[in-house]
């Protein structure tokens, strides 16, 4: 078994811990994009400190690990901003729209046997990978 | 204490990230290029991550929250035009660069300006999201 398919098991159940702390602990789902999206059009405004710890933790504990162990996984990240952006605002009004993301719907929803969580990330992966073939085999752009 | 506890949460959630890779664009897009260097570590990931979330649904029954409240109720099992037009467009955003909202954050202080280009858009995005629902909801009642 390559040791990236087992530091991503390892970092799954980091993650699924992290999900179950925050259900158990504070009675909230963990989806990043509906914590930043509600503080971003204000619907999340009753519960805006927990939505802003939970953000610093998800930015600054990365940061605290980049800077002690001098750990800073490539991320490979397209320098391309036209593909950027367009990404951005296509993840951003996405997400909104269906109510979730990755987390959201895929590890708190699929985990939860919801109909809609398995519905999302049928589409979203589905799209995902017509949109790398057609822009990476078909346009060759990324 | 709540905003402890989210801390920790937020904090266990970006260090899972990192530890899994998905902070990796090439990882994410890998998963996505069926018809090309395939790369499964991602089901690895989502498998790892269900598991405990899945203990913790079933622990959910008959309780409350340790801080007080009550557990979200499953929302309706409606899937409307929202959510599958919403999912195809995060799916195509997410295939072109490899970043969803989790890993951009997680990634956003050593990430450098590619993932803060990204990440502002995603909030701008954010911004419009209930203007687009709106017109959405129109068209799709006129239809």
């Amino acid at each position: 078994m390559p040791v990236e398919w087992i530091f991503g098991l390892v970092g799954g159940l980091v993650i699924g811990l992290a999900g179950a702390v925050f259900l158990l602990g504070n009675g909230r789902i963990m989806g990043a994009s509906g914590i930043v999206g509600g503080l971003v059009d204000g619907s999340g405004a009753a519960n805006r400190a927990e939505r802003l710890s939970f953000l610093a933790g998800l930015v600054g504990v990365p940061m605290v690990i980049a800077l002690l162990f001098g750990f800073v996984p490539p991320n490979n990240v397209t320098t391309n901003p036209a593909l950027l952006i367009a990404a951005g605002l296509l993840v951003g009004v996405g997400t909104r729209l269906a109510n979730g993301c990755t987390s959201g719907h895929g590890v708190c929803g699929i985990s939860r046997l919801s109909l809609r969580g398995v519905v999302a990330t049928v589409f979203y992966i589905l799209a995902g990978a017509l949109t790398v073939v057609l822009f990476r085999h078909i346009l060759g752009i990324i | 204490m709540r905003n402890l506890l989210a801390a920790l949460a937020g904090g266990l959630f970006g260090t899972g990230l990192l530890v899994s890779g998905m902070t990796d664009t090439a990882k994410v897009q890998g998963w996505l290029d069926v018809f090309g260097a395939w790369d499964p570590t991602l089901a690895f990931v989502m498998g790892g991550a269900i598991l405990p979330m899945a203990v913790a649904w079933v622990l959910t029954t008959g309780r409350h929250p340790l801080l007080g409240g009550s557990f979200p109720a499953p929302a309706a099992p409606k899937l409307g035009h929202n959510l599958v037009v919403g999912s195809v467009l995060f799916g195509m955003g997410w295939g072109l660069v490899g970043l969803c909202p989790g890993p951009a954050l997680a990634s956003l202080t050593f990430g450098g300006p590619p993932v803060w280009t990204f990440t502002l858009a995603m909030l701008a995005g954010m911004v419009v999201a209930p203007a687009v629902r709106t017109r959405l909801d129109a068209v799709t009642a006129a239809a």
